[in-house]
Protein backbone atom coordinates (compact mmCIF):
# COMPACT_ATOMS: atom_id res chain seq x y z
CA UNK A 1 0.00 0.00 0.00
CA UNK A 2 2.97 2.12 -0.15
CA UNK A 3 2.40 3.35 -3.92
CA UNK A 4 -1.54 4.17 -2.78
CA UNK A 5 -0.04 6.43 0.21
CA UNK A 6 2.40 8.19 -1.83
CA UNK A 7 0.00 8.81 -4.80
CA UNK A 8 -2.70 10.56 -2.16
CA UNK A 9 0.48 12.86 -1.21
CA UNK A 10 1.17 13.70 -4.64
CA UNK A 11 -2.54 13.89 -6.12
CA UNK A 12 -4.00 15.36 -2.98
CA UNK A 13 -2.19 19.14 -3.02
CA UNK A 14 -3.21 19.12 -6.89
CA UNK A 15 -6.89 17.78 -6.08
CA UNK A 16 -7.32 21.02 -3.36
CA UNK A 17 -5.20 23.60 -5.23
CA UNK A 18 -8.19 22.12 -8.22
CA UNK A 19 -10.85 23.29 -5.38
CA UNK A 20 -9.40 26.40 -3.88
CA UNK A 21 -7.52 28.00 -6.61
CA UNK A 22 -10.22 26.68 -9.43
CA UNK A 23 -7.80 25.69 -12.08
CA UNK A 24 -9.62 23.44 -14.34
CA UNK A 25 -5.46 22.54 -15.03
CA UNK A 26 -4.66 20.94 -11.66
CA UNK A 27 -8.29 18.81 -11.96
CA UNK A 28 -6.47 17.41 -14.65
CA UNK A 29 -3.83 16.69 -12.98
CA UNK A 30 -5.56 15.22 -9.96
CA UNK A 31 -6.81 12.91 -12.89
CA UNK A 32 -3.86 11.72 -14.71
CA UNK A 33 -2.22 10.79 -11.15
CA UNK A 34 -5.11 8.61 -10.01
CA UNK A 35 -5.37 6.77 -13.60
CA UNK A 36 -1.18 6.55 -13.61
CA UNK A 37 -1.59 5.08 -9.94
CA UNK A 38 -4.46 2.35 -11.28
CA UNK A 39 -2.55 1.51 -13.82
CA UNK A 40 0.42 0.41 -12.07
CA UNK A 41 -1.38 -1.09 -9.15
CA UNK A 42 -4.05 -3.15 -11.43
CA UNK A 43 -5.85 -6.09 -9.96
CA UNK A 44 -4.59 -7.95 -7.42
CA UNK A 45 -6.00 -11.55 -6.17
CA UNK A 46 -5.25 -13.68 -3.46
CA UNK A 47 -5.30 -17.36 -3.47
CA UNK A 48 -8.59 -17.60 -0.94
CA UNK A 49 -10.30 -15.15 -3.38
CA UNK A 50 -9.82 -17.36 -5.84
CA UNK A 51 -10.56 -20.69 -4.11
CA UNK A 52 -13.69 -18.62 -2.77
CA UNK A 53 -14.49 -18.27 -6.25
CA UNK A 54 -13.95 -21.75 -7.12
CA UNK A 55 -15.92 -22.98 -4.19
CA UNK A 56 -18.72 -20.90 -5.26
CA UNK A 57 -18.00 -22.49 -8.84
CA UNK A 58 -17.88 -19.04 -10.14
CA UNK A 59 -13.95 -19.06 -11.27
CA UNK A 60 -13.02 -18.27 -14.83
CA UNK A 61 -10.52 -20.67 -15.45
CA UNK A 62 -8.63 -21.23 -19.21
CA UNK A 63 -6.12 -23.22 -21.07
CA UNK A 64 -2.71 -22.00 -21.14
CA UNK A 65 -3.47 -21.78 -24.79
CA UNK A 66 -7.00 -20.56 -24.68
CA UNK A 67 -5.27 -17.50 -22.70
CA UNK A 68 -2.46 -17.31 -25.43
CA UNK A 69 -4.99 -16.99 -28.00
CA UNK A 70 -7.24 -14.28 -25.55
CA UNK A 71 -3.49 -12.19 -25.23
CA UNK A 72 -3.97 -11.62 -29.06
CA UNK A 73 -7.06 -9.01 -28.29
CA UNK A 74 -6.51 -8.44 -24.45
CA UNK A 75 -3.97 -6.87 -22.07
CA UNK A 76 -2.49 -8.65 -19.31
CA UNK A 77 -4.45 -6.31 -17.16
CA UNK A 78 -7.62 -7.15 -18.84
CA UNK A 79 -6.93 -11.10 -18.58
CA UNK A 80 -5.91 -10.17 -14.90
CA UNK A 81 -9.44 -8.95 -14.28
CA UNK A 82 -11.37 -11.37 -16.00
CA UNK A 83 -9.75 -14.85 -15.39
CA UNK A 84 -8.36 -16.20 -12.31
CA UNK A 85 -6.93 -19.63 -12.97
CA UNK A 86 -4.80 -20.93 -16.23
CA UNK A 87 -4.33 -24.76 -16.62
CA UNK A 88 -0.94 -25.81 -17.64
CA UNK A 89 -0.05 -29.71 -18.88
CA UNK A 90 2.44 -32.04 -19.92
CA UNK A 91 2.63 -35.57 -21.13
CA UNK A 92 6.05 -36.33 -21.88
CA UNK A 93 8.63 -39.03 -20.72
CA UNK A 94 10.41 -38.67 -17.36
CA UNK A 95 12.83 -41.08 -16.73
CA UNK A 96 13.33 -39.69 -13.12
CA UNK A 97 10.26 -41.10 -11.65
CA UNK A 98 9.41 -44.25 -9.77
CA UNK A 99 7.12 -45.25 -6.84
CA UNK A 100 7.53 -46.30 -3.21
CA UNK A 101 5.95 -49.32 -2.15
CA UNK A 102 5.07 -51.31 1.16
CA UNK A 103 4.43 -54.87 0.53
CA UNK A 104 3.34 -56.02 4.43
CA UNK A 105 4.38 -58.33 6.91
CA UNK A 106 4.24 -62.14 5.49
CA UNK A 107 4.38 -64.75 8.76
CA UNK A 108 6.78 -65.71 9.21
CA UNK A 109 8.65 -62.07 8.63
CA UNK A 110 11.18 -61.39 5.70
CA UNK A 111 13.55 -58.79 6.03
CA UNK A 112 13.85 -58.52 2.30
CA UNK A 113 17.53 -58.00 1.08
CA UNK A 114 17.02 -58.35 -2.45
CA UNK A 115 13.67 -58.24 -4.18
CA UNK A 116 12.13 -58.71 -8.13
CA UNK A 117 9.22 -57.33 -9.48
CA UNK A 118 8.05 -59.65 -12.42
CA UNK A 119 12.13 -60.30 -12.82
CA UNK A 120 12.76 -56.01 -12.19
CA UNK A 121 15.19 -55.50 -9.31
CA UNK A 122 13.60 -52.97 -7.28
CA UNK A 123 15.47 -51.13 -4.10
CA UNK A 124 16.43 -53.30 -1.14
CA UNK A 125 17.75 -50.52 1.07
CA UNK A 126 14.60 -49.85 2.64
CA UNK A 127 13.84 -51.22 6.22
CA UNK A 128 12.15 -55.03 5.98
CA UNK A 129 9.30 -54.35 3.79
CA UNK A 130 9.63 -50.88 1.58
CA UNK A 131 10.42 -50.49 -1.55
CA UNK A 132 11.16 -47.91 -4.23
CA UNK A 133 10.46 -49.63 -7.88
CA UNK A 134 12.60 -47.07 -10.54
CA UNK A 135 11.20 -46.65 -13.53
CA UNK A 136 14.45 -47.50 -15.39
CA UNK A 137 14.83 -50.21 -13.92
CA UNK A 138 15.04 -53.55 -15.81
CA UNK A 139 16.62 -56.87 -15.81
CA UNK A 140 19.49 -56.98 -18.39
CA UNK A 141 18.08 -59.91 -19.84
CA UNK A 142 14.91 -58.59 -19.99
CA UNK A 143 15.87 -55.38 -21.18
CA UNK A 144 12.48 -53.87 -22.62
CA UNK A 145 9.99 -54.96 -19.54
CA UNK A 146 11.20 -52.46 -16.82
CA UNK A 147 10.19 -50.50 -13.39
CA UNK A 148 8.17 -48.37 -15.27
CA UNK A 149 6.16 -51.39 -16.74
CA UNK A 150 5.76 -52.40 -13.22
CA UNK A 151 4.17 -49.34 -11.81
CA UNK A 152 2.00 -49.44 -15.26
CA UNK A 153 0.94 -52.94 -14.10
CA UNK A 154 0.22 -51.97 -10.91
CA UNK A 155 -1.84 -49.38 -12.09
CA UNK A 156 -3.48 -51.60 -13.76
CA UNK A 157 -4.83 -53.41 -10.71
CA UNK A 158 -2.59 -56.78 -12.26
CA UNK A 159 -1.13 -59.14 -10.77
CA UNK A 160 2.52 -59.09 -10.23
CA UNK A 161 5.13 -61.56 -9.02
CA UNK A 162 7.29 -61.01 -5.56
CA UNK A 163 10.51 -62.69 -4.86
CA UNK A 164 12.56 -62.04 -2.18
CA UNK A 165 15.90 -62.89 -0.47
CA UNK A 166 16.89 -61.83 2.98
CA UNK A 167 20.03 -63.78 5.63
CA UNK A 168 17.59 -63.98 8.37
CA UNK A 169 17.44 -61.84 11.95
CA UNK A 170 16.50 -62.61 14.95
CA UNK A 171 13.85 -60.72 14.22
CA UNK A 172 13.12 -61.80 10.32
CA UNK A 173 13.53 -64.88 10.41
CA UNK A 174 12.82 -66.44 6.94
CA UNK A 175 15.20 -66.20 4.32
CA UNK A 176 12.79 -66.33 1.13
CA UNK A 177 9.97 -65.41 -0.46
CA UNK A 178 7.54 -65.96 -3.55
CA UNK A 179 4.35 -64.34 -3.46
CA UNK A 180 1.78 -62.31 -5.77
CA UNK A 181 0.79 -59.20 -4.86
CA UNK A 182 -1.48 -56.57 -7.05
CA UNK A 183 -2.32 -52.67 -5.30
CA UNK A 184 -5.18 -53.99 -3.34
CA UNK A 185 -2.51 -56.59 -1.19
CA UNK A 186 -0.37 -53.91 -0.23
CA UNK A 187 0.12 -51.53 2.04
CA UNK A 188 0.96 -47.92 -0.04
CA UNK A 189 2.23 -47.10 -3.00
CA UNK A 190 3.08 -43.72 -4.08
CA UNK A 191 4.63 -42.44 -6.86
CA UNK A 192 7.50 -40.03 -5.55
CA UNK A 193 9.48 -38.29 -8.95
CA UNK A 194 12.75 -37.06 -8.19
CA UNK A 195 12.83 -34.85 -11.37
CA UNK A 196 9.42 -34.08 -13.76
CA UNK A 197 8.30 -31.00 -15.85
CA UNK A 198 11.46 -29.77 -16.87
CA UNK A 199 10.97 -26.11 -17.53
CA UNK A 200 12.02 -26.21 -21.60
CA UNK A 201 14.04 -29.36 -23.43
CA UNK A 202 16.53 -28.88 -25.85
CA UNK A 203 15.83 -30.15 -29.35
CA UNK A 204 18.09 -32.91 -30.61
CA UNK A 205 19.69 -33.58 -34.21
CA UNK A 206 22.07 -36.35 -35.12
CA UNK A 207 25.55 -34.54 -37.61
CA UNK A 208 27.06 -37.96 -37.56
CA UNK A 209 26.32 -40.42 -40.21
CA UNK A 210 25.13 -43.20 -38.08
CA UNK A 211 21.38 -43.05 -36.68
CA UNK A 212 21.43 -42.53 -32.93
CA UNK A 213 19.21 -44.45 -30.21
CA UNK A 214 18.46 -41.83 -27.42
CA UNK A 215 15.61 -40.73 -24.98
CA UNK A 216 15.03 -38.30 -28.07
CA UNK A 217 13.81 -40.80 -29.74
CA UNK A 218 15.99 -42.06 -33.19
CA UNK A 219 17.94 -39.60 -34.54
CA UNK A 220 18.20 -40.47 -38.12
CA UNK A 221 22.04 -39.49 -39.19
CA UNK A 222 23.04 -36.45 -41.25
CA UNK A 223 20.37 -34.39 -39.77
CA UNK A 224 17.85 -35.90 -41.13
CA UNK A 225 15.18 -35.05 -38.35
CA UNK A 226 15.03 -33.06 -34.91
CA UNK A 227 13.01 -33.97 -32.22
CA UNK A 228 11.21 -31.85 -29.17
CA UNK A 229 9.84 -32.46 -25.90
CA UNK A 230 7.96 -30.00 -24.36
CA UNK A 231 4.36 -28.78 -24.88
CA UNK A 232 5.71 -25.04 -25.62
CA UNK A 233 2.81 -22.60 -24.81
CA UNK A 234 0.55 -25.43 -22.53
CA UNK A 235 3.90 -26.21 -21.02
CA UNK A 236 3.45 -25.87 -16.71
CA UNK A 237 6.88 -24.12 -15.98
CA UNK A 238 7.21 -22.27 -18.91
CA UNK A 239 3.93 -20.01 -17.63
CA UNK A 240 4.96 -19.67 -14.41
CA UNK A 241 9.09 -18.99 -15.58
CA UNK A 242 10.04 -17.21 -12.09
CA UNK A 243 7.61 -19.92 -10.24
CA UNK A 244 6.35 -17.49 -8.55
CA UNK A 245 3.15 -19.48 -8.18
CA UNK A 246 4.30 -22.77 -7.65
CA UNK A 247 6.01 -24.16 -4.92
CA UNK A 248 6.25 -26.69 -2.02
CA UNK A 249 2.91 -28.00 -1.86
CA UNK A 250 1.26 -26.84 -4.89
CA UNK A 251 -1.68 -28.89 -5.46
CA UNK A 252 -1.14 -30.46 -8.71
CA UNK A 253 -2.95 -33.05 -11.55
CA UNK A 254 -0.46 -35.99 -11.38
CA UNK A 255 -1.18 -39.08 -13.39
CA UNK A 256 -4.96 -38.91 -13.27
CA UNK A 257 -5.21 -38.11 -9.31
CA UNK A 258 -4.25 -34.84 -7.13
CA UNK A 259 -0.93 -34.85 -6.52
CA UNK A 260 1.72 -32.53 -4.79
CA UNK A 261 4.21 -30.46 -5.79
CA UNK A 262 7.16 -31.37 -2.76
CA UNK A 263 10.86 -29.96 -3.61
CA UNK A 264 12.41 -28.92 -6.60
CA UNK A 265 13.40 -31.25 -8.90
CA UNK A 266 16.77 -33.07 -8.77
CA UNK A 267 19.34 -30.57 -11.33
CA UNK A 268 17.14 -27.45 -10.92
CA UNK A 269 18.91 -25.03 -12.42
CA UNK A 270 17.63 -21.15 -12.74
CA UNK A 271 21.16 -20.04 -14.20
CA UNK A 272 19.75 -21.15 -17.80
CA UNK A 273 19.83 -17.77 -20.27
CA UNK A 274 16.35 -16.26 -20.82
CA UNK A 275 15.16 -14.53 -24.21
CA UNK A 276 13.94 -11.31 -23.84
CA UNK A 277 10.48 -12.74 -23.06
CA UNK A 278 12.13 -13.98 -19.71
CA UNK A 279 11.83 -17.89 -20.48
CA UNK A 280 15.02 -19.92 -20.19
CA UNK A 281 16.48 -21.02 -23.86
CA UNK A 282 17.41 -24.51 -22.61
CA UNK A 283 16.40 -27.18 -20.04
CA UNK A 284 16.42 -25.37 -16.42
CA UNK A 285 13.80 -25.62 -13.53
CA UNK A 286 12.38 -29.46 -12.60
CA UNK A 287 10.11 -30.39 -9.86
CA UNK A 288 9.59 -33.26 -7.60
CA UNK A 289 6.27 -34.55 -7.54
CA UNK A 290 3.95 -37.20 -5.08
CA UNK A 291 1.02 -38.56 -6.05
CA UNK A 292 -1.13 -41.89 -4.91
CA UNK A 293 -0.69 -44.64 -7.33
CA UNK A 294 -3.44 -46.33 -6.50
CA UNK A 295 -5.69 -43.74 -7.28
CA UNK A 296 -4.28 -43.42 -11.00
CA UNK A 297 -4.35 -43.99 -14.61
CA UNK A 298 -2.79 -45.74 -17.06
CA UNK A 299 -4.36 -43.18 -19.44
CA UNK A 300 -1.62 -40.54 -17.86
CA UNK A 301 0.71 -42.63 -16.66
CA UNK A 302 2.58 -44.94 -19.76
CA UNK A 303 5.73 -47.85 -19.58
CA UNK A 304 7.88 -46.82 -22.41
CA UNK A 305 11.05 -48.55 -24.12
CA UNK A 306 13.41 -46.83 -26.21
CA UNK A 307 14.99 -48.62 -28.67
CA UNK A 308 18.51 -49.42 -27.56
CA UNK A 309 18.33 -47.04 -24.82
CA UNK A 310 16.42 -48.18 -22.14
CA UNK A 311 13.32 -47.87 -20.59
CA UNK A 312 11.12 -44.75 -19.36
CA UNK A 313 7.85 -43.54 -18.15
CA UNK A 314 5.33 -41.30 -19.76
CA UNK A 315 3.75 -38.70 -16.61
CA UNK A 316 0.79 -36.83 -17.17
CA UNK A 317 1.21 -33.68 -15.42
CA UNK A 318 -1.62 -30.46 -14.73
CA UNK A 319 -0.62 -27.75 -13.07
CA UNK A 320 -2.95 -24.73 -12.15
CA UNK A 321 -1.24 -21.12 -12.35
CA UNK A 322 -3.68 -18.36 -10.62
CA UNK A 323 -3.75 -14.81 -12.43
CA UNK A 324 -3.10 -13.30 -9.01
CA UNK A 325 -2.07 -10.02 -11.13
CA UNK A 326 -1.13 -8.77 -14.15
CA UNK A 327 2.29 -9.80 -14.71
CA UNK A 328 1.30 -13.13 -14.18
CA UNK A 329 -1.11 -12.94 -16.62
CA UNK A 330 1.39 -11.59 -18.94
CA UNK A 331 3.79 -14.53 -18.49
CA UNK A 332 0.81 -17.21 -19.03
CA UNK A 333 -0.18 -15.54 -22.04
CA UNK A 334 3.54 -16.46 -24.07
CA UNK A 335 2.51 -17.87 -27.05
CA UNK A 336 4.86 -20.59 -29.06
CA UNK A 337 6.89 -18.50 -31.07
CA UNK A 338 7.85 -16.44 -28.03
CA UNK A 339 9.31 -19.75 -26.22
CA UNK A 340 12.85 -20.35 -27.85
CA UNK A 341 15.33 -23.60 -27.29
CA UNK A 342 18.93 -24.77 -28.30
CA UNK A 343 19.34 -27.41 -30.80
CA UNK A 344 21.91 -29.63 -29.90
CA UNK A 345 24.00 -32.56 -31.41
CA UNK A 346 23.21 -35.34 -29.83
CA UNK A 347 25.68 -37.46 -32.36
CA UNK A 348 28.44 -35.60 -31.01
CA UNK A 349 30.22 -35.90 -27.50
CA UNK A 350 29.15 -32.92 -25.42
CA UNK A 351 26.39 -32.41 -28.03
CA UNK A 352 27.21 -29.00 -28.74
CA UNK A 353 24.51 -26.34 -29.71
CA UNK A 354 23.99 -25.77 -32.84
CA UNK A 355 21.39 -22.61 -32.96
CA UNK A 356 17.99 -21.63 -31.47
CA UNK A 357 14.41 -22.47 -32.89
CA UNK A 358 11.43 -21.60 -31.11
CA UNK A 359 8.02 -23.94 -30.70
CA UNK A 360 5.81 -22.11 -33.48
CA UNK A 361 9.12 -23.58 -35.91
CA UNK A 362 9.44 -26.78 -34.51
CA UNK A 363 5.35 -27.30 -34.77
CA UNK A 364 5.37 -26.36 -38.08
CA UNK A 365 7.13 -29.13 -39.24
CA UNK A 366 10.74 -27.81 -40.19
CA UNK A 367 13.40 -26.22 -38.93
CA UNK A 368 16.71 -24.69 -40.09
CA UNK A 369 19.79 -25.94 -38.62
CA UNK A 370 23.17 -24.17 -39.57
CA UNK A 371 21.45 -22.95 -42.75
CA UNK A 372 20.05 -26.79 -44.01
CA UNK A 373 16.33 -27.59 -43.69
CA UNK A 374 14.99 -30.19 -40.82
CA UNK A 375 12.24 -31.90 -40.23
CA UNK A 376 11.18 -32.06 -36.95
CA UNK A 377 9.10 -34.38 -35.08
CA UNK A 378 7.62 -34.41 -31.27
CA UNK A 379 8.07 -36.60 -28.63
CA UNK A 380 5.89 -35.89 -25.80
CA UNK A 381 2.23 -36.06 -26.53
CA UNK A 382 0.23 -32.72 -27.24
CA UNK A 383 -2.93 -34.29 -27.19
CA UNK A 384 -2.63 -35.76 -24.06
CA UNK A 385 -1.51 -32.89 -22.54
CA UNK A 386 -4.53 -30.92 -24.32
CA UNK A 387 -6.77 -33.39 -22.69
CA UNK A 388 -5.01 -32.79 -18.60
CA UNK A 389 -5.53 -29.16 -19.17
CA UNK A 390 -9.08 -29.77 -19.98
CA UNK A 391 -9.72 -32.29 -17.33
CA UNK A 392 -7.97 -29.96 -14.71
CA UNK A 393 -9.95 -26.83 -16.38
CA UNK A 394 -12.91 -28.55 -15.79
CA UNK A 395 -12.49 -30.14 -12.67
CA UNK A 396 -11.68 -26.45 -11.21
CA UNK A 397 -14.51 -24.97 -12.70
CA UNK A 398 -16.70 -27.43 -11.14
CA UNK A 399 -15.12 -26.69 -7.83
CA UNK A 400 -13.71 -29.97 -7.29
CA UNK A 401 -9.95 -28.96 -7.44
CA UNK A 402 -9.11 -25.91 -5.44
CA UNK A 403 -5.47 -23.85 -5.77
CA UNK A 404 -2.66 -23.76 -3.29
CA UNK A 405 -0.82 -21.27 -1.94
CA UNK A 406 3.05 -22.80 -1.47
CA UNK A 407 3.98 -23.47 2.04
CA UNK A 408 7.76 -22.03 0.58
CA UNK A 409 8.58 -20.91 -2.78
CA UNK A 410 11.74 -22.67 -4.49
CA UNK A 411 15.50 -20.98 -4.72
CA UNK A 412 16.30 -18.23 -7.11
CA UNK A 413 19.93 -18.66 -7.23
CA UNK A 414 20.96 -22.70 -8.39
CA UNK A 415 23.43 -23.90 -10.80
CA UNK A 416 24.72 -27.28 -11.83
CA UNK A 417 27.50 -28.91 -10.67
CA UNK A 418 29.32 -31.86 -12.31
CA UNK A 419 30.63 -34.98 -11.41
CA UNK A 420 34.25 -34.46 -11.15
CA UNK A 421 36.62 -37.48 -11.38
CA UNK A 422 39.11 -37.37 -8.48
CA UNK A 423 41.96 -40.36 -8.48
CA UNK A 424 40.78 -42.69 -6.14
CA UNK A 425 42.51 -42.34 -2.50
CA UNK A 426 45.23 -40.90 -4.08
CA UNK A 427 44.71 -36.81 -2.97
CA UNK B 1 -4.18 -46.24 -64.93
CA UNK B 2 -3.87 -47.51 -60.92
CA UNK B 3 -0.97 -47.04 -59.02
CA UNK B 4 -1.02 -49.91 -55.98
CA UNK B 5 1.88 -51.24 -53.58
CA UNK B 6 2.48 -54.79 -52.89
CA UNK B 7 4.95 -57.19 -51.00
CA UNK B 8 6.43 -60.02 -53.35
CA UNK B 9 7.85 -62.80 -51.82
CA UNK B 10 10.02 -65.13 -53.54
CA UNK B 11 10.86 -68.83 -52.99
CA UNK B 12 14.24 -69.73 -53.02
CA UNK B 13 14.29 -71.07 -56.52
CA UNK B 14 12.75 -68.84 -58.51
CA UNK B 15 15.94 -65.91 -57.85
CA UNK B 16 17.18 -66.76 -61.36
CA UNK B 17 13.94 -65.47 -63.36
CA UNK B 18 14.09 -61.75 -64.62
CA UNK B 19 10.14 -61.77 -63.62
CA UNK B 20 10.22 -57.74 -63.47
CA UNK B 21 11.68 -57.66 -67.15
CA UNK B 22 8.43 -59.53 -68.07
CA UNK B 23 6.20 -57.59 -66.39
CA UNK B 24 7.47 -54.64 -67.72
CA UNK B 25 7.90 -55.98 -71.16
CA UNK B 26 4.22 -58.14 -71.49
CA UNK B 27 2.07 -56.57 -69.12
CA UNK B 28 3.09 -52.64 -69.56
CA UNK B 29 3.56 -52.54 -66.03
CA UNK B 30 5.52 -49.69 -64.69
CA UNK B 31 7.71 -50.74 -61.82
CA UNK B 32 9.42 -48.94 -58.70
CA UNK B 33 11.89 -50.91 -56.56
CA UNK B 34 11.02 -49.32 -52.94
CA UNK B 35 12.55 -52.19 -51.09
CA UNK B 36 14.20 -55.41 -52.16
CA UNK B 37 15.60 -58.02 -50.08
CA UNK B 38 16.96 -61.06 -52.71
CA UNK B 39 19.46 -63.35 -51.72
CA UNK B 40 19.91 -66.25 -54.02
CA UNK B 41 19.03 -69.26 -52.97
CA UNK B 42 16.93 -67.79 -50.45
CA UNK B 43 13.42 -66.37 -49.68
CA UNK B 44 13.67 -62.99 -50.71
CA UNK B 45 11.17 -59.95 -50.44
CA UNK B 46 10.09 -57.58 -52.86
CA UNK B 47 8.11 -54.01 -52.38
CA UNK B 48 6.88 -52.65 -55.02
CA UNK B 49 4.93 -50.21 -56.34
CA UNK B 50 3.31 -51.41 -59.53
CA UNK B 51 1.50 -49.14 -62.05
CA UNK B 52 -0.77 -50.11 -64.98
CA UNK B 53 -4.10 -50.71 -66.71
CA UNK B 54 -6.36 -52.87 -63.90
CA UNK B 55 -6.46 -55.33 -66.58
CA UNK B 56 -2.12 -55.47 -67.22
CA UNK B 57 -2.19 -55.26 -63.30
CA UNK B 58 -4.30 -58.70 -62.52
CA UNK B 59 -2.70 -60.61 -65.65
CA UNK B 60 1.01 -59.07 -64.08
CA UNK B 61 0.04 -60.39 -60.73
CA UNK B 62 -1.61 -63.63 -61.82
CA UNK B 63 1.88 -63.92 -64.13
CA UNK B 64 3.79 -63.46 -60.39
CA UNK B 65 1.81 -66.06 -58.52
CA UNK B 66 1.48 -68.65 -61.54
CA UNK B 67 5.84 -68.51 -60.80
CA UNK B 68 5.49 -69.22 -56.70
CA UNK B 69 6.03 -65.42 -55.96
CA UNK B 70 3.33 -64.41 -53.55
CA UNK B 71 1.84 -61.29 -54.04
CA UNK B 72 -0.03 -59.39 -51.16
CA UNK B 73 -1.05 -55.59 -51.28
CA UNK B 74 1.27 -53.57 -48.95
CA UNK B 75 -1.68 -51.97 -46.57
CA UNK B 76 -2.85 -55.24 -45.25
CA UNK B 77 0.93 -55.99 -43.68
CA UNK B 78 1.06 -53.40 -41.27
CA UNK B 79 -0.55 -53.33 -37.96
CA UNK B 80 -0.92 -50.15 -35.88
CA UNK B 81 -2.75 -50.52 -32.37
CA UNK B 82 -4.19 -47.61 -32.77
CA UNK B 83 -6.22 -47.85 -29.75
CA UNK B 84 -3.19 -47.87 -27.37
CA UNK B 85 -1.36 -45.20 -28.68
CA UNK B 86 -0.95 -41.83 -26.92
CA UNK B 87 0.18 -39.49 -29.52
CA UNK B 88 4.01 -39.09 -28.48
CA UNK B 89 5.35 -38.56 -32.54
CA UNK B 90 8.51 -40.53 -32.08
CA UNK B 91 7.31 -42.46 -35.00
CA UNK B 92 6.84 -39.65 -37.37
CA UNK B 93 10.74 -38.95 -36.26
CA UNK B 94 11.88 -42.16 -38.40
CA UNK B 95 9.18 -41.89 -40.97
CA UNK B 96 10.80 -40.30 -44.18
CA UNK B 97 8.35 -40.85 -46.70
CA UNK B 98 5.36 -39.28 -44.42
CA UNK B 99 3.66 -42.34 -44.18
CA UNK B 100 3.47 -41.53 -40.05
CA UNK B 101 2.73 -37.79 -39.67
CA UNK B 102 0.97 -35.34 -36.61
CA UNK B 103 -2.16 -33.66 -37.61
CA UNK B 104 -1.50 -30.14 -37.24
CA UNK B 105 -4.67 -29.40 -35.53
CA UNK B 106 -5.33 -32.27 -33.20
CA UNK B 107 -1.68 -33.32 -32.90
CA UNK B 108 -2.78 -37.34 -33.00
CA UNK B 109 -1.05 -39.77 -35.84
CA UNK B 110 -2.36 -39.92 -38.78
CA UNK B 111 -1.09 -43.05 -41.06
CA UNK B 112 -1.48 -43.35 -44.72
CA UNK B 113 -0.85 -46.71 -46.02
CA UNK B 114 -0.44 -45.81 -49.28
CA UNK B 115 3.02 -43.65 -48.66
CA UNK B 116 4.71 -46.36 -46.10
CA UNK B 117 7.48 -48.53 -47.70
CA UNK B 118 7.72 -50.69 -45.22
CA UNK B 119 11.00 -49.33 -44.14
CA UNK B 120 10.26 -50.71 -40.47
CA UNK B 121 11.73 -48.12 -38.65
CA UNK B 122 8.70 -47.02 -36.89
CA UNK B 123 9.03 -50.53 -35.15
CA UNK B 124 11.69 -49.91 -33.02
CA UNK B 125 11.10 -46.32 -32.87
CA UNK B 126 7.41 -46.70 -31.02
CA UNK B 127 8.02 -46.83 -27.30
CA UNK B 128 5.17 -48.37 -27.02
CA UNK B 129 5.62 -51.07 -29.70
CA UNK B 130 2.41 -50.94 -31.27
CA UNK B 131 3.38 -51.59 -35.05
CA UNK B 132 4.00 -55.07 -35.97
CA UNK B 133 4.63 -56.00 -39.74
CA UNK B 134 3.73 -59.05 -40.76
CA UNK B 135 5.94 -61.49 -42.99
CA UNK B 136 4.01 -64.43 -42.44
CA UNK B 137 3.61 -66.48 -45.87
Amino acid sequence: MGRLKSTIIIAFPFYLLSLVARRRICYFITIIILSIFSENMGIQKTYEEINEKIRAGKAVVLTAEEVSQMALTASPEEIAEKVDVVTTATFGAMCSSGAFINFGHASPPIRMEKIRLNGVPVYEGLAAVDSYIGATACDPENPKYGGAHVIQDLIDGKDIELEAWGKGTDCYPRKYIKTVINKNTVNEIFLFNPRNAYQNYNVAVNSTPQIKYTYMGSLLPNMRNATYSTSGELSPLLNDPELRTIGLGTRIFLGGTQGFVVWPGTQFNTSKPKNEFGVPVSNSATLAVIGNLKEMSSEFIQAAYYEKYGVSMFVGIGIPIPVLDAEIAKRVSIRNEQIETTVLDYGVEGSPALGRVNYAQLRSGKIEVQGKKVRTAPVSSLSKARKIADILKKQIQEGKFEITKPVQMFPTNTSLQVLKEVKGGES
Amino acid sequence: MRKKRYILKFPPQSGDKPLSYHLVRDYDIRINILKAEVRPGKTGSLVLELEGTKENLKLGIQYLEDNQVSCEPLDKKIHWKQERCINCGNCTAVCFTGALVMDPKNWELKFDPDKCIVCELCVPACPLNLFAIDFRE
